[in-house]
């Protein structure tokens, strides 16, 4: 298994170092998949996690200038490793004003990806900073754990409000719950409730437009229900902020799908990386 | 004994109290009539700071020295780190509103008064109580040694930046043209979850670069990112003075009206090379642009993996035996020079050397103490079998105060 990329933009070392830090946020440990045209950042829905789930994707083509990848065999030509995101982000921060990066999967005391990157320097030789982080090759038996999670067929459909917003109110919220409702019909309306013995809290969002996908199952059953009713499912508000907070820049548009009472769906789609993040309802 | 510090200077000083309380919690203040010394030490003394004040730094001084006396000084102290630091406090608005600031005994002998006479007539003043003490003298000479390195502080903060801000220890390596910045993992740490930085600097980014021994030391970073902070305010070149490992580091800045001198202990030897062969496979001169794939091949690594159980993998049979540590991390494949294999069974040898070494504490095995001998005894067994010179430092349940009285009477 051999991998190397290189990377000379600025533009391009901002954007991964954003992706790279959003993605620490989301997650202690993650997995990496490396495919000769793409490049992903998995969480599977263990348990330990909680039952959240990640799923992020980006061309490299985007971003590296050149990439070599042999993968495990030539029919899978793939690589799966678990490696500490915010290890990675560390290595990229200080790379801002880099001449070039070098990403290279190396054997040293064990499995590590190692960047080099250069900077410049005040004499003719460039300052090389070397950052060697340990990841764990994941074997090919057990790569069905990380497929790639399908749309769920939910019931509604939404744009999130600016998450800013959104994020400020659930910070609060935190403070008096631990879970909170999150409810949405398909007339742009959403509602963020919590509930307690004293108190119960209700923050409501309306206008917020409904995404249209096209002709499929769930639009359909869709059609028929009243477009007011709500739907919603009850979450841990702890992992809805740490998505909410997540986010560097302002994405594009935020998308929520939800099915009644089982799961939330996000989809963020900023400049041609997408993520989507799952959060199950609390039993 | 009385100080007077004109409007930005007070900044200066603030800076410098809170450059050295990244040290120790206690502040040495000692009038000398060469200039005010502002001194800590750390806890296990592996970590010393001193800044000299020249009278020319100061508006008004008086270090209180009888004239004509033997003495250099009439009065010395320590003071808590924190009520010195309170005095200068923030330091953003300390050259806006302070116009001096007057450092004096208070009348009674018992209190250390900082005036600071700010704008729109307001005054602070601050009344410190401290400790009399004896003077904290460092055994250094910045002459003696093989290494000297000169360079702007933006040059080593640059560098310091790439390194996690909780990263204890640091391993400088040098050699004819290049200096080296690695970070230094302790024995208990597993170095396949550690993240391994290293940055190396050409020669001719050094306003001077004198190497005459090619060498590498490992001190700890925490207590020098306080100078650096310092430095770099002050845009003063910052000079480093260095040999053999053991040997203490000597960082220094000059200027006409101020000298300071942060002085770091290093890991001995047998710690360090221990250290630097079981966790780096790659010679230092490795150069990151030879992109050659046989270093890097996996394929042995992964038919490890699919033939041993879940979890577990089987050590490669060139992989040292003999260093039991080794074998309990995970493989680390194509081992594929001899000379690694000689260097690890040369490096058990020094294990068992390490192990004997008496009542090495567990943390810190710097060599620590270099310090003359006029001082109490405030640590109490920390490091202390580990130093060369006499001990002076008695157990725990001897008076401190008489051991003060014993070490002047000297």
């Amino acid at each position: 298994m051999r991998f190397r990329a290189k990377m000379i933009d600025i533009g391009c070392f901002n954007h991964f170092t954003r992706v790279v830090n959003t993605i620490s946020k989301l997650t202690k440990t993650c997995t990496l998949r490396l495919t000769t045209d793409k490049l992903y950042f998995i969480l599977s829905d263990k348990v330990a996690n909680g039952g959240v789930s990640m799923w992020c994707e980006l061309s490299q083509g985007n971003f590296f200038d050149e990439f070599q990848l042999e993968g495990v065999s030539t029919e899978h030509n793939e690589i799966y490793m678990d490696l500490a995101a915010e290890n990675l982000f560390r290595a990229l921060k200080t790379a801002h004003n880099a001449k070039s990066l070098k990403i290279k999967l190396t054997n040293k005391h064990c499995p590590c990806i190692t960047l080099a990157v250069e900077l410049p320097s005040l004499s003719r030789v460039s300052r090389v900073v070397t950052h060697d982080i340990p990841v764990g090759v994941i074997p090919k038996k057990l790569w069905n754990d990380f497929k790639e999670p399908s749309v769920p067929d939910f019931d509604v459909s939404i744009y999130l409000p600016p998450l800013k917003t959104m994020k400020n109110v659930v910070e609060r919220m935190k403070n008096l719950s631990n879970f909170l409702v999150l409810e949405a019909n398909l007339n742009g309306e959403m509602n963020l409730k919590i509930e307690t013995d004293l108190v119960s809290v209700t923050t409501h969002f309306k206008d917020l437009g409904n995404p249209s996908w096209g002709d499929n199952g769930s639009q359909d059953s869709t059609q028929d229900r009243d477009p007011e009713t709500m739907m919603d499912v009850k979450v841990d508000i702890r992992k809805l902020l740490q998505f909410l907070a997540c986010q560097q820049v302002n994405p594009s548009k935020v998308i929520c799908n939800i099915v009644n009472k089982r799961i939330v769906h996000f989809i963020l789609l900023h400049e041609d990386v997408s993520l989507q993040y799952f959060i199950p309802a609390h039993a | 004994m009385r100080c007077v510090v004109a409007t930005s200077n007070v900044k200066v000083l603030g800076k410098a109290v809170h450059s050295l309380s990244r040290i120790g919690d206690e502040l040495y203040f000692e009038p000398l009539s060469s200039g005010l010394a502002l001194r800590c030490v750390n806890s296990s003394r592996s970590a010393y700071g001193c800044f000299l004040f020249t009278p020319l730094f100061f508006q008004h001084y008086d270090s209180g020295a009888p004239p004509g006396g033997l003495e250099d000084s009439s009065f010395r102290c320590k003071m808590g780190m924190k009520s010195v630091q309170t005095v200068f406090k923030s330091l953003s608005s300390l050259d806006k509103t302070v116009e001096k600031c007057e450092i004096d005994l208070n009348p009674g002998g018992n209190r250390l008064v900082f005036q600071l006479h700010c704008k729109y007539g307001i005054t602070k003043t601050h009344n410190l109580s401290f400790q009399e003490s004896e003077s904290l003298q460092p055994v250094f000479q910045k002459d003696g040694y093989a290494n000297v390195l000169r360079a702007q502080p933006r040059l080593l903060a640059d560098t310091v930046v790439h390194f996690p801000p909780s990263l204890e220890e640091v391993n400088v390596t040098v050699s004819g043209e290049r200096v080296q910045f690695r970070n230094h993992l302790e024995d208990e740490q597993d170095a396949s979850k550690m993240m391994l930085t290293e940055m190396s600097l050409d020669a001719d980014e050094f306003e001077s670069f004198q190497v005459r021994e090619e060498t590498g030391i490992t001190f700890c970073l925490k207590e020098l990112r306080g100078l650096l902070s310092f430095a770099e305010s002050s845009g003063l070149p910052l000079s480093m003075y260095f040999d053999q490992p053991g040997r203490p580091v000597v960082f220094g800045l000059d200027d006409p009206v101020l000298e300071v001198n942060f002085v770091l202990a290093t890991l001995s030897d047998e710690e360090t090379t221990t250290h630097r062969e079981r966790n780096r496979s790659r010679p230092p001169q490795a150069d990151t642009s030879h992109d050659d794939f046989l270093s890097d091949d996996m394929d042995s690594y992964m038919i490890a993996m699919e033939t041993s159980a879940v979890g577990g993998a089987e050590a490669q049979p060139c992989s040292t035996g003999s260093d039991q540590r080794r074998a309990r991390e995970p493989v680390s494949a194509a081992c594929s020079s001899g000379s690694k294999q000689q260097r690890g069974l040369e490096s058990e040898s020094e294990e068992e050397e390490e192990e004997e070494l008496p009542g090495t504490p567990p943390q810190k095995r710097f060599r620590s103490l270099f310090f003359g001998s006029v001082l109490s005894p405030y640590s109490q067994g920390a490091n202390q079998t580990l130093r060369n010179q006499e001990v002076l430092a008695e157990a725990s349940d001897s008076d401190p105060e008489e051991q003060e009285e014993e070490t002047a009477k000297k």
